[in-house]
């Protein structure tokens, strides 16, 4: 890591195996940032450039707090980086604020909104949670993960959130089943109403939650990550199909109606580096001896 | 030696650099330069400066070239353009200086692109840097966008003196310079870094990683940074796609995505972590010098490549010099095509293109014949990868997010061609947000204006 490189990691916490919590100095980002928005980091000169959703923020000090899992390449590395380390770059916000932050009062007082969090978007349905309360709106949340080693931020969630279910698909935790299951116990079973659903997980959950929610009657708004390079609209690596439209996730999004957007195309088409993974894996072996990235020679 | 013909330059062979990214053409060494600027006749009223839209001094830059004095002649380019190494590449010289050289009309002009990419590169190498500004006047001025436009102008306004800032939404700075034009036509480090390096001698300051529009705001930078003036070069960076079904499949990319992957990100590169799908048999759709830079990557990146284009080759917008190169290194022209939807296979992935056969018609209001499709001539080109080049418009954030900025029907600034001036106080532009897609030099031209502009605007304050 070179000395130059001002985005300083002040805190790191692991939230469960594999996933992990870093708030990263970043004032520029902090001072105009809102719930929905998402920023671009990338490690070092070489790095790819990774979008990730803004999960808090700190004005006064002038952090952003990201989440992220440790799945691929890149995200492996990041989660090596410990406090004072720092990365490259970190840009943003980028994207739409969540349509709730310009919500009139008026319109969010007439609605029960019921936030489907799933896995690792936890993390960003945690700051709209918190913005909620914080404006005086109280709000349901489901938390759904595989087991109950993955469920994440339920502390911080039930201070903001007036009700937080949990679930979990093998019952180790909570709620037993998917998170579809738990919105049609609360809505068939413990007679509850929602008018809109907010749902931030893994696209096929959230392709799952429109299915039901349409059955339903319920808006429901979702938040996608297709592949990006730029995030600013440059490149058109993020377009997907909204209804009759194709809109940039990074410059329209990230939040769309979930009832509109064409999910299998979405989800085909972030396949769409699999292939080229040998290139990355290989990289990630050499990593123990050619690429840690306190190692020298990879500042070139 | 014939005076009638220009001195040869030397290139990589066709075969062999259709293999690597590195430089297509060598330029001139010392001597090759000096028998080529002798060939200048030094005109009393020279054409050629008045094919230059920044209006160099070109016999005297050549002059100096011939006295032996490169340094010399490298001042002069300075005081008219912070770029000579990237223009004396890319400008579009046939149809600019070299044009109206007077050499031109009885045989080859002189090659004044190649000896301004000359002196610039000896410049560079012997670590030669502009003059610094003898006198700061701390006036805060800030420049939306290291491109061209930006660097130029923010180069100009630090040598009269002003504390300018530029802010950059990439992690790097240089716009289409370092994202867009590859690496074979424009070497990244050694000459646009080298170049953005001159500029920060100057005391500009570059701060990367920050979106105007959405990181700060123009009203925020002026109410709160204390910035006295805004130029906006941020460029024309938004794809257009063509609206025809199967475009969202696997494999269809634009040439932004294609070739930032490959410039900016350095796909090529194995240790560059960044993914790029290069694709067996590529077609490029589209005829300007950006599908001309995206069909040249994915040739040297191991395709089969096609470039399809509705009109024929003697309208196709790239510069000659580019179709010539493409077409020795292989690429394939498929002329007076258009496609009409791209087939996708089972998996999502792109599997062909079924094109229509064209015909040229009338010429239409831009004077050009129009195509018009053949009848019964539809076809299917197996395929594995589209890229699509048709162009780009600008970028909405800043225009959206700036109140009392007003643009025309294509999203372009509107701005005064002379100063830059926009329809709000104290704010500027140019480059390819004013004018649309363009080029460096005239993006160039305007930076340098909009600095004049600035200066004056600041000095009646
Ligand atoms: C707007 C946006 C917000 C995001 N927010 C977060 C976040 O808050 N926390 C977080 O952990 N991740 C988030 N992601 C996803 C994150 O960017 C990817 O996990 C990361 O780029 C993977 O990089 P890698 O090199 O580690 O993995 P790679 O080696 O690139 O890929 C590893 C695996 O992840 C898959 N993958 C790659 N990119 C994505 C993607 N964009 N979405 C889903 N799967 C992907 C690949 O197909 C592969 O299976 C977000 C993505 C976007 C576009
Ligand atoms: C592939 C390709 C090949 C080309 N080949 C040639 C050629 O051979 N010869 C030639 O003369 N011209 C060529 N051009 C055209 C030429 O590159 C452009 O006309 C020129 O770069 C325009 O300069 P600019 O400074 O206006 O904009 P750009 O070079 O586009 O720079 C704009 C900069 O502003 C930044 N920016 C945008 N929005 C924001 C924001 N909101 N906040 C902060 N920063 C922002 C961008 O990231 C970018 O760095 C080519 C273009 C392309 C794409
Ligand atoms: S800047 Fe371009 S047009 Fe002007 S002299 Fe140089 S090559 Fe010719
Ligand atoms: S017109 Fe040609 S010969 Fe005359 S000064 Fe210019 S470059 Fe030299
Ligand atoms: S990420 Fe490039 S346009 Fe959205």
């Amino acid at each position: 890591m070179a000395e130059n490189y001002i985005y300083t990691v002040m805190k790191k916490e692991s939230l469960a195996n594999s996933i992990y919590l870093m708030d990263v100095k970043a004032p520029r980002v902090a001072k105009n940032c809102y719930p929905g928005q998402f920023v671009i980091v990338k490690m070092d000169e070489k790095g790819e450039r990774i979008p990730l959703t803004i999960c808090d923020y700190d004005r006064e000090v002038g952090t952003v707090t990201i989440v992220f899992q440790a799945i691929g390449t890149s995200t492996k590395l990041m989660a090596q980086y410990e406090v004072g380390d720092a990365f490259r770059d970190f840009t943003g916000p980028l994207g739409c604020k969540s349509e709730l932050i310009d919500m009139s009062m008026d319109e969010l007082s007439k609605k029960k909104i019921l936030f489907v969090a799933g896995g690792v978007g936890t993390a960003p349905v945690y700051p709209q949670v918190k913005w909620m309360k914080e404006n005086g709106y109280n709000v349901d949340c489901i938390i759904g993960a595989r087991n109950k080693e993955l469920i994440i931020l339920e502390d911080r969630m039930k201070e903001y959130a007036e009700n937080v279910y949990i679930t979990t698909d093998d019952g180790s935790y909570g709620f037993k089943g998917n998170v579809n299951e738990c919105i049609k116990d609360l809505v068939h079973n413990q007679g509850k109403h929602y008018d809109l659903v907010i749902a931030i997980g893994p696209m096929i959950m959230m392709k799952f939650v429109c299915i039901l929610t349409k059955e339903l009657g319920i808006k429901t708004i979702v938040s996608m990550n297709p592949v990006m390079v730029d995030g600013t609209g440059m490149c058109g690596a993020c377009r997907l199909s909204i209804g009759n439209e194709v809109k940039f996730a990074c410059v329209d999004g990230p939040e769309f109606d979930g009832h509109l957007v064409n999910f299998d195309e979405a989800m085909k088409r972030s396949q769409m580096y699999k292939s080229e993974e040998g290139k990355k894996v290989l990289r990630e072996k050499e990593g123990a001896t050619h690429h840690h990235i306190l190692c020298e020679c990879h500042e070139k | 030696m014939d005076v009638l013909k220009k001195v040869p330059v030397r290139e990589q062979d066709p075969k062999v650099r259709a293999t690597n990214f590195e430089e297509v053409c060598y330029g001139y060494n010392m001597e090759e330069a000096k028998e080529e600027a002798s060939r200048c006749i030094q005109c009393k009223n020279p054409k050629c400066v008045t094919g230059c839209p920044v209006s160099i001094d070109i016999p005297g830059f050549i002059k100096e070239i011939v006295n032996n004095d490169i340094e010399a002649s490298f001042q002069i380019l300075s005081k008219y353009s912070s770029l000579p190494a990237v223009c004396g590449r890319v400008c579009p010289q046939e149809s600019q200086c070299e044009q109206r050289c007077i050499r031109g009309i009885k045989g080859d002009p002189v090659s004044v692109g190649k000896l301004e990419r000359f002196t610039a590169d000896w410049a560079r190498e012997h670590k030669i840097t502009p003059q610094k500004p003898k006198e700061l006047n701390g006036i805060k001025v800030a420049v939306i966008g290291a491109g061209p436009a930006g660097l130029t102008c923010a180069g100009d306004l630090a040598k009269m003196g002003y504390d300018v800032t530029i802010f950059e939404a990439l992690h790097e700075p240089g716009g289409v310079l370092v994202y867009g034009i590859p690496e074979f036509r424009l070497p990244k480090e050694a000459v646009v870094k080298a170049e953005i390096e001159n500029v920060k001698s100057l005391g500009v300051k570059i701060e990367t990683n920050v979106v105007i529009g959405k990181s700060t705001t123009i009203d925020e930078l002026m109410d709160e940074e204390g910035f006295e003036a805004v130029f906006i070069g941020s460029g024309a960076g938004l794809p257009k796609f063509m609206g025809i079904p199967g475009e969202n499949a696997n494999g269809v990319f634009s040439a932004n995505e294609y070739l930032t992957r490959n410039n900016l990100m350095k796909a090529f590169d194995k240790s560059y972590d960044t993914p790029i799908i290069a694709g067996k048999k590529v077609a490029v759709v589209g005829g300007g010098n950006v599908a001309m830079d995206a069909a040249r990557t994915a040739l040297r990146l191991g395709a089969t490549v096609y470039i399809v284009y509705r009109r024929s080759e003697t309208e196709l917008p790239a510069r000659i010099e580019e179709v010539h190169h493409a077409k020795e290194e292989g690429v394939i022209l498929k002329l007076l095509t258009n496609p009409k939807e791209i087939l996708v296979n089972e998996n999502g992935w792109v599997s062909g293109m079924r094109c229509v056969e064209m015909e040229l018609g009338e010429p239409d209001l831009s004077g050009r014949r129009k195509p018009i499709e053949k009848e019964d001539s539809e076809f299917i080109l197996e395929l594995d990868t589209v890229i699509m080049s048709l162009g780009t418009s600008p970028n909405p954030l800043i225009s959206s997010t700036t109140k009392g900025l007003d643009t025309n029907k294509y999203r372009c600034i509107i701005a005064d061609e002379e100063t830059g001036l926009t329809s709000r106080e104290g704010v500027f532009a140019g480059g390819d947000a004013v004018t649309g897609a363009a080029t460096v030099i005239l993006a160039m031209g305007a930076g340098k204006a909009a600095a004049v502009g600035i200066d004056k605007y600041l000095k009646s304050k």
